[in-house]
């Protein structure tokens, strides 16, 4: 009973490669906050190979990944093999921001849950995180 | 598997130097999951070696950039490093955002350091509930040093005190005047002091008013005194002029004390000197004592911090020698002793008042006056308290 009341869902908040803006990722971090998880924000200009340390010693139950500079189809899926050969294949992973619909079911076969684009509900994004979280 | 096999199996994983089951280990002790205490009696064998060095100051002092810049200077001198980081957690929705990440990137993909983030979750004094504990596996998976960032600090966050056995203060120029310098709290626990962003104006001045405020409470030069048990010159105690009468000097310098001011400072400098002595050692002849040394650094370009890892360190050579490094163990024993004493004895008295139905019916009591908190407190204790 007690432990319940003191597990948090902790979320990585990522920004992978050349990609500037952050607008979006702090949106987004805030509304997790706002929802009680932990809320852990790399800062942007990221490798995959540092998203996914981080990923690993925060032990982190998602992964969310803001792009908006169009190399998600390459980063995003470098993240995801990283953190499997790292046996943390069980981390929830959620992309957001500019993303083709032509792009999303290469994503989604990489192993990305969701994606989130342009417009989303964060209040959306929240309750998936919530239901969808592995652990 | 019950919650021992598995505190068991994650054990092996992490004494094997799996760093994933250690991340995992940190969320159980943080979550207080059922495999905490199962996992936490395996590692405690294990504790005790590394040097954990506490990082404290106010908000936006360059704490995270200066530990990001420490931890890469001792990597570079071939030590392990791990980090652990507490920001606030939001009183309101229990949420957090953990930013100390952002400013430690030089590091993140080294596999000799180790960083996690904590929340506070609620927790006042600058800490996490569960610091000691992370703290306590860290130190089990072997890393030679600790360094754990304290929650934006004040001037009453002081619990790091009791965890470090080295604590750096981290303070900035035109951070306030002498009376903040000669306040009670953070000042007084720092074993060396950090003036970060020395590039700035005001910085020599800051570290003025520091070096006058330790001259109120310490003797002797920056770093170890070793007292030589022969006077020196004629000299009683050694060769290093008493530090109070520097002070009382660099008082009279600034013209701005009476006669009766600068007696009366004397007399706080005696006082003071008594009451530091059992913290940093005294200055009779042949004793060791230690004046925390105060160093202007630059953390966004490196600057001063390989001058910090060699006095973080002469503090640890300085506890080791003097016997302080044995005591604290002993010390650490007890007090977590006590602690899992009260905690366990609390939990299982209230656990069983509420089964038998005691703990409603006196609360209740409490709540409409019938009672004062404190016989319902023995009560509670007479009936529920014993084994």
């Amino acid at each position: 009973m007690e432990a319940a009341s003191r597990r948090k869902i902790r979320v990585l908040v990522a920004k992978l490669g050349l990609d500037a803006h952050d607008r979006g990722a702090k949106v987004v971090a805030r509304a997790y906050r706002d929802a009680g998880f932990e809320v852990i924000y790399t800062g942007l200009y990221q490798r995959p190979e540092a998203v996914a340390a981080a990923a690993v010693q925060e032990d982190v139950d998602v992964v969310a990944v803001s792009s908006l500079a169009g190399a998600h189809g390459v980063l995003i899926p470098q993240l995801i093999q990283l953190l499997r050969e790292q046996g943390a294949d069980d981390i929830l992973i959620l992309a957001g921001g500019i993303i083709p619909e032509d792009e999303v079911p290469a994503l989604l076969e990489a192993g990305v849950s969701r994606v989130f684009g342009p417009g989303s509900d964060l209040d959306e994004i929240i309750e998936y995180t919530k239901v969808n979280v592995r652990r | 598997m019950t919650a021992q096999q598995r505190a068991a199996e994650l054990f092996a994983r992490l004494s094997a130097g799996d760093r994933r089951a250690l991340a995992r280990g940190i969320t159980w002790v943080e979550n207080g999951a059922e495999e905490a205490t199962a996992l936490m009696r395996l590692a405690y064998p294990l504790t005790g070696r590394a040097h954990v060095v506490g990082i404290t100051g106010p908000p936006g002092a360059g704490k995270s950039t200066l530990v990001d810049r420490l931890a890469m200077e001792l990597r570079g001198r071939g030590l392990t490093v791990a980090i652990v980081a507490v920001d606030p957690t939001s009183p309101f929705s229990g949420g957090a955002i953990l930013g100390d990440r952002i400013r430690m990137q030089r590091t993140l993909t080294d596999p000799g350091v180790f960083m996690r983030s904590l929340a506070a979750r609620g927790h006042l004094g600058g800490l996490s509930p569960a610091t000691g504990e992370v703290v306590g596996l860290l130190d089990a998976f072997g890393f030679d040093v600790i360094l754990v960032e304290t929650v934006g600090a004040g001037q009453s966050e002081v619990e790091i005190m009791a965890l470090a056995h080295t604590t750096c203060v981290v303070l900035i120029p035109g951070m306030g005047d002498e009376i903040q310098a000669i306040k009670a709290g953070i000042l007084e626990i720092g074993d060396v002091f950090a003036c970060n962003k020395a590039d700035r104006e005001g910085a020599d001045r800051t570290v003025s008013e520091i070096e006058m405020m330790l001259d109120l409470g310490h003797m002797g030069r920056p770093g170890i005194n070793r007292w030589s048990a022969e006077p020196a010159d004629g000299a009683a105690g050694g060769a290093v002029p008493p530090a109070s009468d520097a002070a009382l000097r660099r008082l009279d310098r600034t013209g701005h004390h009476t006669a009766d001011e600068l007696a009366g400072a004397a007399g706080h400098m005696t006082h003071a000197a008594e009451h530091v002595a059992a913290r940093h050692g005294t200055a009779n002849p042949g004793d060791v004592s230690w004046r925390p040394p105060v160093l202007k650094t630059v953390a966004k370009d490196g600057q001063g911090v390989a001058e910090l890892a060699d006095r973080l360190a002469e503090h640890l050579s300085f506890l080791k020698e003097t016997g302080r490094w044995e005591a604290r163990r002993e010390q650490d024993a007890a007090q977590r002793v006590q602690a899992l004493v009260s905690e366990w004895a609390a939990r299982i008295a209230l656990s069983r008042a509420r089964a038998a139905g005691d703990y409603a019916r006196l609360v209740r009591q409490v709540a409409e006056r019938r009672l004062d908190p404190y016989s319902a407190a023995d009560e509670i204790l007479k009936h529920h308290g014993g084994r």
